[in-house]
């Protein structure tokens, strides 16, 4: 820089100039840019290939530094599981889930949340997720190799078992293995018990959830275990409602157009709503003549519960 | 003598704070402030384990960072500013000078890591006061575990085998290649343990033995790294510490011994 150009810096130009005369600069490249990105679209990034897929590969290169990449993959597989969850498309394969989560647990093979919220993401059924129990499983098979102490792992399997696949041996057997570890609560045999003698009654259900509820220290596991006794709580409104509707239906040969023909007729004392405070909807050409709204958080309810009671016309 | 280290030590540690070199635990605490904030919209109730691991990863990186680049300096910048000529007339020993530029080094890390465990501590005492409900979330390990002092002991410790690498390098290279010779070590030194298990994979019972003569003159560093240990609240022993400490400590006297012996062959006339 020349001395009058020095001179003026120090005395004339004021650093307030030239930061504005940066900012103009920057404004002017940021909108040169914008223009050139509309004028030239950039093809958009796939995510594939931002992330590996080798765990061991990653974990050797990670040079101690394997706990902070095992992060960046658990905050990726959430995001990848709730942008899938919410997006529009129909295409909802959720393709990574199981990726992320493979590589989040061999950067971090003792990474607790990521066996157990692995799981639940890997385990509900589409759309909400992808419905692989099967990776489920082997998941939370990976963790107990890791920490045999875990018995939640042996429990979370017997749940996968019990509520998603209906398979009420393998989930008694998976109870069972896990009230076999040392540390589990006692209830844990009692309820590999009830599983094999009730399977898929919904009071047993309800108990199972109860006592995850309750006895869990893990506030999601909690959510969840609440969710699942809230969808049982539904059917057990949605059976008692259709008791009503059947009443309607013997009584003026006619479903109900809308609830306020029931509570008109004082059977019942308002808009029914389910647990998340959604009301319910009547379709005739639903089981029962009642179901629960789509828009609900509780939705779907789950298949296996609901009693055979046949349309109401 | 010691008077002479101590003084050459406090040197470097006056001009690593006049080469603001401290400013960096501004950078930590804003990163981990922010980080605390924002991880806990993302992490699904995971924020005590990846506040840890983030706390932990950036002390790692940014003491990796002070102990390679301003240790490939600390011989190199005095003979290139011809300042050594002026101490070496002084009644300062060459051993003296070197010992001396790694200790002020040494003691540089001792305050940035200090000050960053510290930094750590508040962020999750400020996390567990702010969410109170947090400490029983926390199943694996407590918040304020005390444990995570052994992780940032022993990765002192590591800088301190890292800085007295750099110092050697720095007696008789520029500070580029010097950096470049620091790191490359500092990577083998991750890997090291495969040279230990070479001869299993090779037919040439040379290569094995080679193999094993490089697994011992190397750094071996992976053992410094206790870090997902204790996050995950998993037993690390004191005696563990103590003797990867110790093998730590004796290897940088190695390395400073090494670096004397270069420095003080060195012609400055």
């Amino acid at each position: 820089m020349d001395a009058p150009a020095a001179r003026g810096l120090k005395g004339g130009v004021s650093a307030l100039s030239l930061l504005a005369v940066a900012a103009l600069l920057w404004g002017a490249a940021l909108a040169l840019q914008a223009y050139r990105e509309a004028r030239h679209p950039q093809p958009p990034v796939s995510s594939d290939v931002l992330y590996f897929r080798g765990g061991a590969a990653v974990s050797r290169a990670a040079l101690g530094f394997d706990a902070i990449l095992a992060d960046v993959y658990w905050i990726r597989a959430i995001q990848h599981f709730g942008g899938t969850r919410r997006s529009e498309s129909g295409d909802k394969t959720y393709a990574q889930l199981y990726p992320l989560l493979d590589l989040t647990t061999t950067l971090d093979p003792h990474f607790n949340v990521a066996y157990r919220f692995g799981a639940i993401f890997l385990a509900e059924e589409h759309p909400n997720g992808p419905g692989r129990t099967d990776q489920a499983i082997a998941l939370l098979e990976r963790g107990l190799a890791a920490d045999p102490e875990r018995w939640q792992y042996a429990q979370d399997a017997g749940f996968v078992h019990y509520w998603w696949r209906q398979d009420y041996k393998a989930a008694a057997e998976w109870f069972d293995r896990a009230s076999r570890i040392e540390g589990a609560p006692w209830w844990l045999r009692s309820m590999a018990a009830t599983t094999l003698a009730e399977g898929g009654d919904r009071q047993s259900s309800r108990q199972l959830w109860q006592q995850l509820y309750e006895t869990t220290d893990d506030a999601w596991v909690r959510d969840n275990a609440q969710l699942k006794l809230a969808q049982l709580r539904a059917l057990d409104d949605i059976d008692a409602l259709a008791v009503i509707v059947r009443r309607f239906v013997d009584a003026r040969g006619r479903p109900p157009a809308a609830w306020d023909e029931l509570v008109a007729m004082r059977w019942l004392a308002g808009i029914p709503r389910d647990p998340s405070g959604t009301p319910y909807e009547l379709k005739p050409d639903a089981q029962g003549g009642v179901a629960l709204s789509e828009r609900s958080s509780l939705s779907p309810l789950p298949p296996q519960f609901t009693r055979k009671t046949g349309p109401t016309t | 003598m010691g008077r002479v280290i101590g003084l050459v030590a406090y040197h470097v540690f006056k001009e690593s704070v006049r080469d603001k070199v401290l400013y960096n635990l501004v950078l930590f605490a804003v990163l981990m402030i922010g980080a605390s904030y924002l991880i806990g919209q993302l992490t699904a109730g995971q924020d005590v384990k990846i506040i840890k691991d983030l706390g932990l990863a950036a002390s790692s990186v940014f003491g990796l960072f002070i102990a390679v680049f301003i240790g490939v300096g600390l011989v190199w910048k005095e003979v290139d500013r011809r300042s050594v000529y002026n101490l070496l007339v002084k009644p300062v020993r060459r051993y003296e000078f070197i010992v001396g530029k790694f200790l002020g080094l040494a003691l540089t890390l001792a305050v940035n890591i200090a000050v960053m465990a510290a930094a750590l501590y508040a962020v999750l005492g400020l996390m567990t006061w702010l969410q109170p409900g947090l400490g029983k979330a926390a199943v694996e390990a407590p918040v304020m575990d005390p444990q995570l002092l052994k992780a940032f002991a022993l990765l002192y410790v590591q800088l301190l085998v890292v800085t007295s690498v750099a110092l050697f390098f720095s007696t008789f290279s520029g500070p580029m290649l010097s950096a470049a010779f620091t790191f490359g070590l500092y990577i083998v030194g991750h890997f090291n343990a495969d040279l230990a298990h070479f001869d299993s994979v090779v037919k040439s019972q040379a290569a094995g033995w080679l193999g094993k003569a490089l697994y011992y003159a190397l750094p071996n560093l992976a053992p410094f790294d206790v870090k997902a240990a204790v996050v995950h609240g998993q037993p690390v022993s004191a005696t563990y510490v103590a003797l990867t400490s110790g093998y730590g400590l004796l290897y940088a006297g190695a390395m400073i011994t090494l670096a004397v012996i270069v420095f003080s062959r060195r012609d400055f006339k």
